[in-house]
């Protein structure tokens, strides 16, 4: 079979190597530092979270590399001599994972052939920002045995507020930007309090009605969109009116590179949601409320109010990914209909990618922008479909959900402690 | 049928449950495994019955070595398993729950109802096992439905039939009855392994007695043994069996319950007008079958859910309206009957469980952040004092066994100066070392002058602890019984035999 040389050859290959390797190191840092290098190697060979999670993701490649060499037209029309020359078709599939994943990794990481050194990286972080963000806030959800769906609609409505601070207030600047952040907050806090209250008051399955309010709330951007006060002159598209500089999202590293301050926050908030659940009182009572609600509440805790308090943090930690769309660069700091630009969706599965820790989180939510970063360069330099990044991000996914398959493949003894049995509880809700 | 079991060595990782056991049941015996738990006794009993494959040794039946892959293998060979849990389909009738997994069919694959029907109705008839096939079995009684899985197991053609813990759901009564099943299954050649901790019953019913004791058979016993001796060969020492107490020295009424109704929102009434006063350095205790609304009187006490009507008063104060959180506060300790399902975060450490109720007080936390260490130091000391069996503080609650995960509950709700224990069911699974210990720290908590409600189903534990005894039956506490009452009269309150109680009373 013709795709079987790429297949191996592409484990040596030089563009992807690192990035799993990097993807390896930060995983296993935080499985724990003081562990000897025994455990280590122990853990290499069990079903531990972060090996079977780095396994995935070379799964997904080599899956991709397949699909790389059944769409690449010239490996196509090798193949049809493929009898009389077999050389050609490997040669030519080779060719053609190879240019993939360089380019994914010439415009994720490290462009040698040109433009500024650090660009590649700053992109990265330009799209990892949100989707870490957004992935904590479905990472907290699930810790809290609640499914957040609704990512996209607390992204919107927070967008739309902090935008609208953003372009309408007169503030100076330092002011303006901060006000505009806690805007963004409020307004993704409030969109997802209201499924936390709807759940915890009703019974109303969080599922449902984060779903329905992502309608309300795409629909109450575009009501926005046609009203003067909001669109911007001369009317005739569907943008708001740019936001104010002074509530611009400062560069990091000069107006050269887009990676702006939010991409702190983005750390920022990832520092505080592994403190909330490791340290933290009400982080205590989201993973009991999480894990065991009965026993919750025979052990006093509310759980209609750490439902609600949860989701408040839920769409906090969404409004600051809605800020860093419409204050950043990443939407021309304008509001549209699509300012959430996808996030919403794919923050599910970061958080999934993440297995319900903070820190896994982000390293899944740069693996995704750095895909995404990627997939320009994919496009602009190889025939390969840019559709690739989606198709691996979801193979990543399924590969992920379905541990036993890992085990399979590799062979990897079976641990007691099941990281997937985490998994699996939040996807039945 | 024999069976024999040939040094069957179970292990899980570095854990070894079971170690080297050799078993034989002769054709028509009763053979009694007896053990506290986590002795290895469920392991054991998966092995045979093909839901684990053994690390060594090998399981013989009738001298021929089998190898079972999964419990389809053991039942074809003769071997038939009711588990603790039943593995009832609720919602099929039990004809239907028979023939499960093994379905009679005609042609064309329709199911073949009526011969179902006709193998539960003569299998009843034959043992004494009375059910109505047509009954769905989630309309059945507990005691019903565990003569469903031994019908279950009968249909199969088992020749062996190893009954889990078979008493723990059953009130005196069925118990009885549940023991004449056995004898005419035994008069009829089956042999039964019969699993338990209860040494009356084993006593009463075995042919013969092995004990295990950390996953090996520590020897045979004669069902003559006093049950000092099974104790003691069970938890390797000594074992005081009766509870050591002096007379309560009862003070004031702590916990007064006056008129206190429970209605379901199906409009059942499930606590139907129970007064009752507990006062401070006495155990009252709650006798009942299981059912008969002791969950939710003791779940109502504690405000986890909402009386219908009357008043719950604690220390004159009343708490009928107040939440959960604040009536612990109060100096309330709860044990609930389940542990699993309410008692204990499965996933959590036990350090993170032994400080379920008190993580956002000092000293494991405040309002915003937990103080690891304090809780780290509290799940040590907890653990030494209690005794509980684990690796590490930091094992999930899930990996204990039932008796150990008992202790941590109890560890938790007894290490706080209290006023009012609630416990319900507190040896439910719980071995009899464990036993012991769980009873002496119930009794100290009386003389330490805190009034104590105890709901149990054992009627033994009942007798030995109790300062007073009301029995539940349909919701109402129908009788109050000094502890020194026989257990007949007991069994007949507990039945609902009201005209009888009077006159014991």
């Amino acid at each position: 079979m013709s795709p079987e040389g790429p297949d191996l050859g592409k484990k040596k290959d030089p563009g992807e190597e690192p990035a799993a390797e990097g993807d390896t190191k930060l995983a296993q840092a935080e499985s724990g530092d003081d562990r000897t290098r025994e455990t280590i190697s122990q853990i290499l060979r069990s079903d531990h979270p972060a090996v079977v999670t780095v396994l995935a993701v070379i799964c997904a490649m080599i899956v991709g590399a397949i699909l790389i060499v059944v769409s690449d037209d010239a490996t196509r029309s090798a193949a049809k001599y493929f009898t009389a020359a077999p050389g050609d078709t490997l040669t030519t599939g080779w060719d053609a994972v190879k240019n993939a994943y360089v380019a994914l990794f010439e415009g994720a990481i490290y462009n040698p052939n040109g433009g500024q050194l650090l660009s590649p990286i700053s992109e990265t972080l330009v799209y990892a920002t949100p989707l870490i963000l957004a992935g904590l806030s479905v990472t907290l959800a699930f810790r809290a045995g609640l499914f957040n769906i609704g990512a996209q609609g607390q992204i919107l409505m927070s967008a739309a507020l902090a935008g609208y601070i953003g372009f309408a207030w007169d503030l100076p600047a330092g002011i303006h930007i901060i006000v505009a952040i806690i805007g963004g907050i409020i307004g993704g806090a409030i969109w997802a309090a209201l499924a936390g209250a709807l759940k915890a008051k009703t019974g109303a399955h969080e599922v449902i009605t984060t779903i329905m309010l992502n309608y309300v709330a795409v629909f109450f951007i575009n009501w926005l969109l046609t009203q003067t006060w909001f669109q911007a002159p001369p009317y005739q598209q569907a943008v708001s009116r740019p936001v104010d500089g002074n509530a611009q999202f400062w560069h990091l590293f000069g107006s050269g590179l887009r990676v702006n301050f939010s991409f702190v926050l983005a750390i920022a908030a990832t520092v505080f949601v592994w403190w909330l659940l490791k340290y933290g009182t009400f982080g205590f009572r989201i993973r009991a409320v999480g894990s065991n609600q009965d026993a919750a509440r025979t052990a006093g805790m509310s759980v209609a109010a750490t439902y609600i308090g949860v989701m408040v943090i839920v769409g906090a930690l969404c409004g600051l990914a809605g800020a860093s769309q419409v204050l950043g660069e990443a939407n021309n700091y304008h509001i549209t209909a699509s300012v959430d630009g996808g996030v919403g969706f794919t923050a599910i599965t970061v958080a999934l990618l993440g297995r319900g820790t903070s820190w896994g989180t982000f390293a899944a939510g740069l693996l995704f922008g750095a895909l995404t970063a990627g997939s320009g360069q994919l496009q602009a330099s190889t025939p390969t479909p840019p559709d690739l990044v989606q198709v691996l991000q979801a193979l990543v996914v399924i590969f992920i959900a379905a541990p036993g398959l890992i085990r399979l493949i590799f062979r990897l003894r079976r641990s007691k402690s099941a990281g997937s049995a985490v998994l699996a509880k939040g996807w039945n809700g | 049928m024999k069976l024999e079991l040939r040094g069957i060595t179970k292990m899980f990782g570095s854990f070894t449950a079971n170690d080297h056991i050799d078993l034989v049941v002769e054709p028509g015996q009763i053979h009694a495994l007896l053990g506290e738990n986590g002795a290895g006794k469920s392991t054991l009993m998966n092995v045979l019955y093909g839901l684990y494959e053994p690390t060594e040794g090998e399981i013989v039946v009738d001298g021929e070595a089998q190898k079972f892959n999964g419990p389809g293998d053991a039942m074809r060979a003769g071997i038939g398993m009711v588990h603790q849990h039943f593995m009832l389909v609720p919602v099929l009738s039990v004809a239907e729950n028979v023939m499960l997994g093994d379905e009679y069919t005609r042609s064309a694959g329709m199911l073949d109802q009526k011969k179902a029907r006709d193998v539960v109705s003569r299998l009843s008839k034959d043992y004494h096992l009375e059910v109505n096939p047509d009954v769905l079995v989630e309309d059945l009684p507990v005691g019903i439905q565990q003569r469903v899985e031994i019908l279950k197991a009968l249909a199969r053609h088992a020749k062996v039939l190893i009954l889990d813990e078979p008493t723990a759901v059953l009130t005196p009564q069925e118990t009885d009855h549940l023991m004449d099943v056995m004898r005419s299954l035994k008069a009829d050649g089956t042999s039964i392994v019969f699993i338990s901790h209860k040494l009356r019953e084993v006593r009463a019913i075995a042919d013969t007695i092995t004990v295990i004791r950390r996953g090996k058979v520590v020897g045979q016993a004669e069902p003559t043994a006093s049950p000092a001796e099974l104790a003691a060969m069970m938890v390797g020492r000594p074992v005081q069996l009766k509870v050591d107490k002096e007379p309560a020295d009862a003070g004031e009424v702590v916990l007064g319950i006056d008129g206190l109704s429970v209605t379901a929102p199906t409009g059942q009434v499930l606590v139907d007008d129970v007064s009752l006063d507990v006062r401070g350095g006495e155990i009252y205790a709650i006798a009942g079958v299981q059912g008969n609304g002791q969950s939710e009187l003791t779940e109502a006490i504690v405000g986890l859910i909402e009386p219908s009507a009357g008043r719950i008063t604690l220390e004159g104060a009343d708490v009928t309206d107040e939440t959960t959180d604040k009536i612990l506060g109060r100096g309330v300790g709860y044990v609930p009957e389940d542990r699993m399902h309410d008692g204990l975060v499965g996933g959590f450490s036990i350090a993170e469980n032994l400080v379920l109720d008190t993580y956002d007080e000092a000293p494991f936390g405040n309002a915003i952040s937990l103080n690891l260490s304090a809780i780290s130091r509290n799940a040590s000391e907890r653990i030494d004092e209690f005794d509980v069996r684990t690796q590490s503080a930091e094992s999930a609650a899930s990996t204990l066994s039932g008796g150990n995960q008992q202790k941590v509950v109890l560890a938790r709700e007894m290490s706080r100066p209290l006023r009012l224990l609630v416990v319900s069911q507190p040896t439910r699974g719980v071995d009899v070392g464990s036993q012991e210990f769980v009873h002496k720290r119930i009794v100290e908590e009386r003389d330490r002058g805190t009034a104590v409600l105890l709901v149990s189903t054992e009627l033994d534990e009942v007798i030995a602890l109790a300062d007073r005894v009301g029995v539940m039956y349909g919701g109402k506490i129908i009788g109050e019984l000094p502890p020194t009452a026989t257990a007949e009269e007991f069994g007949l309150l507990m039945a609902g035999q009201i005209s009888d109680t009077k006159e014991s009373a």
